[in-house]
C-alpha cells in the first residue's frame, strides 16, 4: 500500500548539511498498524513530515522513493500533494490543542476539510460534520458542534484532530505521538478510539512514539529507528521477548514494567546494587487538612480539600493522580511557593504555613526545602550557563563565593555525572537528560532535607528517565533525604517510593505502602489507573 | 587550584565566544554588517569630527557664500559662508547625544514601570497602564513641542520631551515581556534558591526581556533623532547658529526655490542615513544579546 525506499532527508543548519534522516525503508501492508518507536531525535517525525512532504525550511529530501498505490510521493507535485493530504494520507498530531484553529468552532473545522476535498457541499456540511464527531463518540455532537477549542479538554480536543483526520475517509492515517501529554486513562480510551475505527474502516496507520509499552500493545508490526536509521523490525511481542539489536534491548530494559527494579532499567552498568535507605520514625512532615481554595470566575474552587498525610525522615512518598487534581497544587504548598487557604504544614514540628509564601525566601528553611522541577528547559533561566544556574542557590542560601563555589559546584555536576566541560554551556546547548542533571544539581547544592520532585522525567526519553531514577536512587542513599515523587505515572512512581499517595479531584482517594498499593489497590480510581497504564504480559528478556 | 585553573582556562574562552558570536552575526547577515559600519562611521564622527573637519562650522566668509559644491567645499558653503560639510559632520555628536540620551532615559524609565506592572499586576498594573494610555493618546511630536515650549527652549528639555514620549513603547513591551515569563519554572526556581521578588525581577525576568527591547531601542534611536530635528527645524529646540541637521534643513530650505540645493539635502542626507543605520541596526543588536543564537 506504502512503501519508502532509502529515504534521506537533510537539514541546512548553521553547522552544515545534517542528515535527519538516513536511508529509511518501510512497507506498510493493508489493513495494518505499524509502529515506528524511537527517541527523540531519531528522526522518526521527520520520516514522516517527509512523507506528507510537510517539511521545515531548510529540510530537504536528498534520496528516496516514496510511492502510495502507484504514485510516487517524492515526484508529486503540490497540488497532487495537497488532493493527497488529508483524502488518502491523513495525519494527527502530538498537541491537539496546537493542531486546532482556537478560534474557529470545532464543527466548522471539520467541515474545511470536508469542503475542501469536495466530500460535502455547503448543504450537507454540518450533517456531516455532526456524524463524524458522532463517529469519535463525542457525546451530544449536536452541542459539541459550536464548541470552541479551549472549551474542550485535551482528551475531547484530540477526538476532534482526530474526526477531522478521518472525515474524508483516508486510506492512511499517521499518528505522531497522538497520547504524549494527555492523561494515562484517556490515552487509553483515545487509543482504543483510533484502533477501533481503523479496524472498522479498515485502513491502515503508522503510529509514531516513543513509548514502546504504547506500541507493543496497538500495533501490529514495529520498526524501532534510532539516529535516522531503523535499527530493528518485527512483531511487537517478538521484539519485546527477543530483542536482536542492542538498542532495542536497551529500550525494551528502560520501559517500567511490572516486575523491575531501578537497577534493571539499565543496560551494560556497572553500578553497584542499591544501597537501602534508612527510614526513621520521626515525621519530617506532617500536613494536616491542608486545603486551597481558589477565586473562580463562576465562585470559589477547591484545588486541595482538606488532605492530610505525613512524610517520615529518609522516606520518599509517591503522589500520583491526573492532571487537575491538585497534585502540583499541593506540592506546590509545600515548598512555599503557594499560600494555602486553611491547614497546618509541619515541618519538623512548626508550621511553615505562618511564614507566607512571598516571604519565605528570607526564611531560613528555604535551605531545607527544594524541589526538581518538571520542565527542565523552563526551570533554567535562558541566559543562565549551567555553571550559573547551579550557583543561583548557594550564594544566595549559603554564601559561598569564588573558590569555594567553584569547588561546590564542580563537586556537584561530579554528583549528579554532568561533565565538567558542560557547566558553560547555556540551556540550549544541552540535551534532556543534562538539563535534568542540572536541575537535579540546583536542588540538591544547598543539602536540603526534604525534596520535591515534580514529574522530573516527563519530558525525557525512558533511556535518559531510567538513567536519571538510578541517579536519584543514589543519590538519596548518599544523602539521606526525603522526597515527594510527583507524577501521573503509577509505575514510574512505584520505582522510587516507599508510600504512595493517590489523589483525584483534590481529595486523596488512597495511600499506603508502596507494595500494597500496587498489588492490591483498595480504590477503584487506583485500579482504573493501574490497568489504563499499557502492559506487556510476557516474562522481562533474559538480558 | 583546579578552580583557578578553571577560572583562567574559561575567561579567555567565553571572551572569544563572544567575539566569534559577534563575527557570526555579521557574517550571516551582509545588512547588519552594513548597518554596524554606518554605525561606526556616524560613532567616530561625533567622536572625532570637531578635530578632523576642513573649516571652522561657525567661521563665515563674506567672500564666499552660497557657492554649489566644489573641491574646496564639498558640500557647498551657505548664505553666511560657512562650510556645509564641517557643519554637517560637527552635528553629529549633538544629534547623536539628544537621541542616545532620549533613549537611555526612556529605556530605563520605561524598564522599571513596565517591569513592576508586568510582575505585581493588580492595582499597580491598572493605574500604571491607564497613565501610559493617556500619553499614548496625544499625538506625539505635539505633545513634545508643548512639553519643550512650556519648560524652555534648552537641550536638556528636547532630551525629557523626547524620553516622555517614547516611555510608554518600553513600559509596555518590557510589561508583557515580564508578564509571560512571571510563572515560569525558571522563576520559580529563583524563589527556591532565596532570591528576592526584586531580585528576581531584576536579574532573572528582565534580561530576558533584551532582545526584543534592542530591536525598539534601535527604531527609537532613529524617531529620537528625527524628533529633535523636527523640534529644531520648526524653531523649538536647539537655536542658530549651533549646527544642528534639523535647523540646517530649515534653513536650506528657504534657498531651495532659488536653486541652492545642497543647503538642505546634505544635512537631510544624513539625518536619513542615521535613521536608516538605526532602523538596520535593530535585528543584528537582538541576535547579539541572545544567547540563543550562540551554538
Amino acid at each position: 500500500m506504502l512503501s519508502i525506499k532509502d529515504l534521506r532527508v537533510a537539514f541546512n543548519t548553521r553547522r552544515g548539511l545534517v542528515e535527519a534522516v538516513r536511508g529509511v525503508h518501510l512497507e506498510l501492508k493493508k489493513g495494518e498498524i505499524l509502529g515506528v518507536v524511537g527517541e527523540s531525535g531519531s528522526g522518526k517525525s521527520v520520516t514522516s513530515y517527509a512523507l506528507m512532504k510537510i517539511l521545515d525550511q531548510g529540510g530537504k529530501i536528498t534520496q528516496g522513493d516514496m510511492v502510495y498505490s502507484g504514485i510516487d510521493l517524492a515526484a508529486a507535485s503540490e497540488k497532487d500533494m495537497g488532493e493527497i493530504r488529508g483524502r488518502e494520507i491523513s495525519m494527527i498530531f502530538q498537541n491537539p490543542r496546537a493542531a486546532l484553529n482556537p478560534i474557529r468552532k470545532v464543527g466548522h473545522q471539520i467541515e474545511d476539510v470536508l469542503c475542501q476535498h469536495a466530500q460535502a457541499t455547503r448543504y450537507t456540511a454540518r450533517a456531516k460534520a455532526i456524524e463524524a464527531l458522532e463517529a469519535v463518540k463525542i457525546k451530544d455532537a449536536e452541542a459539541r458542534y459550536d464548541a470552541y477549542p479551549f472549551e474542550l479538554s485535551g482528551g475531547m480536543c484530540q477526538r476532534i484532530v482526530i474526526a477531522i483526520a478521518l472525515a474524508c475517509n483516508p486510506r492512511i492515517l499517521i499518528a505522531d505521538e497522538p497520547t504524549t501529554g494527555l492523561d494515562i486513562t484517556t490515552q487509553k480510551a483515545v487509543m482504543d478510539l483510533v484502533q477501533e475505527l481503523i479496524r472498522e474502516r479498515q485502513m491502515s496507520a503508522i503510529l509514531i512514539t516513543h513509548d514502546l509499552g504504547l506500541a507493543t500493545e496497538y500495533c501490529d508490526r514495529i520498526s524501532v529507528m534510532r539516529n535516522g536509521e531503523i535499527v530493528e523490525e518485527g512483531a511487537p511481542l517478538d521484539l519485546f521477548t527477543k530483542p536482536a539489536h542492542a538498542y532495542t534491548k536497551k529500550l525494551v530494559k528502560a520501559t517500567p514494567s511490572l516486575g523491575r527494579d531501578l537497577r534493571d532499567l539499565l543496560t551494560d552498568t556497572d553500578l553497584p546494587p542499591l544501597s537501602p535507605h534508612q527510614i526513621s520514625d520521626i515525621p519530617l512532615m506532617e500536613v494536616k487538612n491542608l486545603k486551597k481554595t481558589y477565586q473562580g470566575k463562576s465562585g470559589p474552587v477547591d484545588a486541595v480539600k482538606g488532605i492530610s498525610f505525613d512524610i517520615y525522615k529518609g522516606q520518599t512518598v509517591g503522589l500520583v493522580g491526573e492532571s487537575g487534581c491538585g497534585k502540583s497544587t499541593t506540592s506546590s504548598m509545600l515548598v512555599r511557593l503557594l499560600d494555602s487557604t486553611e491547614g497546618q504544614i509541619l515541618f519538623e514540628g512548626k508550621d511553615l504555613s505562618e511564614v507566607a509564601a512571598k516571604d519565605f525566601a528570607k526564611d531560613p528553611r528555604r535551605t531545607d526545602i527544594q524541589m526538581v522541577f518538571q520542565d527542565a528547559t523552563d526551570s533554567l533561566n535562558p541566559r543562565f550557563t549551567a555553571r550559573q544556574s547551579i550557583a543561583d542557590p548557594i550564594r544566595r542560601l549559603i554564601g559561598l563565593k569564588n573558590r569555594a563555589l567553584g569547588d561546590r559546584i564542580e563537586e556537584l555536576a561530579d554528583l549528579v555525572g554532568l561533565p565538567r566541560h558542560l557547566l558553560d554551556r547555556f540551556p540550549h546547548q544541552l540535551s534532556g537528560g543534562q538539563k535534568a542533571r542540572v536541575g537535579i544539581a540546583r536542588a540538591i547544592s544547598v543539602n536540603p532535607k526534604f525534596l520535591i520532585l515534580d514529574e522530573p522525567t516527563a519530558a525525557l526519553d525512558v533511556s535518559i528517565q531510567a538513567i536519571v531514577l538510578n541517579l536519584l536512587a543514589d543519590l538519596r542513599a548518599k544523602l539521606g533525604m526525603s522526597f515527594l515523587f510527583v507524577s501521573h505515572d503509577l509505575h514510574v512512581v512505584r520505582l522510587l517510593s516507599d508510600y504512595i499517595i493517590v489523589m483525584r479531584d483534590g481529595d486523596i482517594v488512597e495511600q499506603g505502602p508502596c507494595e500494597e498499593v500496587m498489588s492490591s489497590p483498595k480504590s477503584d480510581y487506583t485500579r482504573e489507573l493501574l490497568g489504563a497504564a499499557p502492559t506487556i504480559a510476557v516474562a522481562a528478556p533474559a538480558a | 587550584m583546579t578552580a583557578t585553573d578553571q577560572v583562567q582556562v574559561v575567561t579567555p574562552k567565553s571572551k572569544n565566544g563572544h567575539m566569534a558570536h559577534f563575527g557570526y552575526v555579521l557574517r550571516e547577515n551582509p545588512v547588519t554588517l552594513l548597518a554596524f559600519l554606518l554605525f561606526a562611521f556616524f560613532i567616530l564622527s561625533a567622536l572625532f569630527a570637531e578635530y578632523l573637519v576642513p573649516y571652522d562650522p561657525l567661521a563665515s566668509d563674506a567672500s564666499d557664500v552660497l557657492n554649489p559644491p566644489s573641491f574646496d567645499h564639498w558640500f557647498g558653503t551657505d548664505a553666511l559662508g560657512r562650510d556645509v560639510f564641517s557643519r554637517v559632520m560637527v552635528a553629529t555628536r549633538l544629534d547623536l547625544l539628544i537621541a542616545l540620551s532620549a533613549v537611555s532615559l526612556s529605556f530605563v524609565v520605561g524598564s522599571v514601570l513596565g517591569a513592576a506592572a508586568g510582575y505585581w499586576g493588580g492595582k499597580l498594573d491598572m493605574v500604571m497602564s491607564r497613565l501610559l494610555d493617556t500619553i499614548m493618546a496625544f499625538p506625539i511630536f505635539v505633545l513634545a513641542m508643548g512639553i519643550v515650549a512650556a519648560l524652555g527652549n534648552t537641550i536638556e528639555n528636547i532630551i525629557y520631551a523626547t524620553a516622555i514620549i517614547n516611555v510608554p513603547f518600553y513600559a509596555r513591551l518590557v510589561r508583557a515581556e515580564v508578564n509571560i515569563r512571571r510563572d515560569a519554572g525558571f522563576v520559580h526556581a529563583a524563589k527556591l534558591s532565596g532570591n528576592s521578588d526584586l531580585r528576581v525581577l531584576a536579574m532573572h525576568i528582565f534580561p530576558n526581556t533584551l532582545p526584543p527591547m534592542m530591536v525598539q531601542i534601535s527604531l527609537n534611536l532613529g524617531w529620537a533623532i528625527l524628533n529633535a530635528a523636527g523640534l529644531s527645524f520648526i524653531g523649538l529646540g536647539v537655536r542658530p547658529p549651533t549646527p544642528e541637521w534639523g535647523i540646517m534643513v530649515a534653513e536650506g530650505a528657504n534657498f531651495i526655490v532659488s536653486g541652492e540645493w545642497w543647503l538642505a539635502l546634505f544635512p537631510g542626507l544624513w539625518l536619513m542615513l542615521a535613521v536608516f543605520t538605526f532602523n538596520l541596526l535593530g535585528d543584528g543588536l537582538r541576535d547579539l544579546v541572545d544567547p540563543r543564537q550562540r551554538s
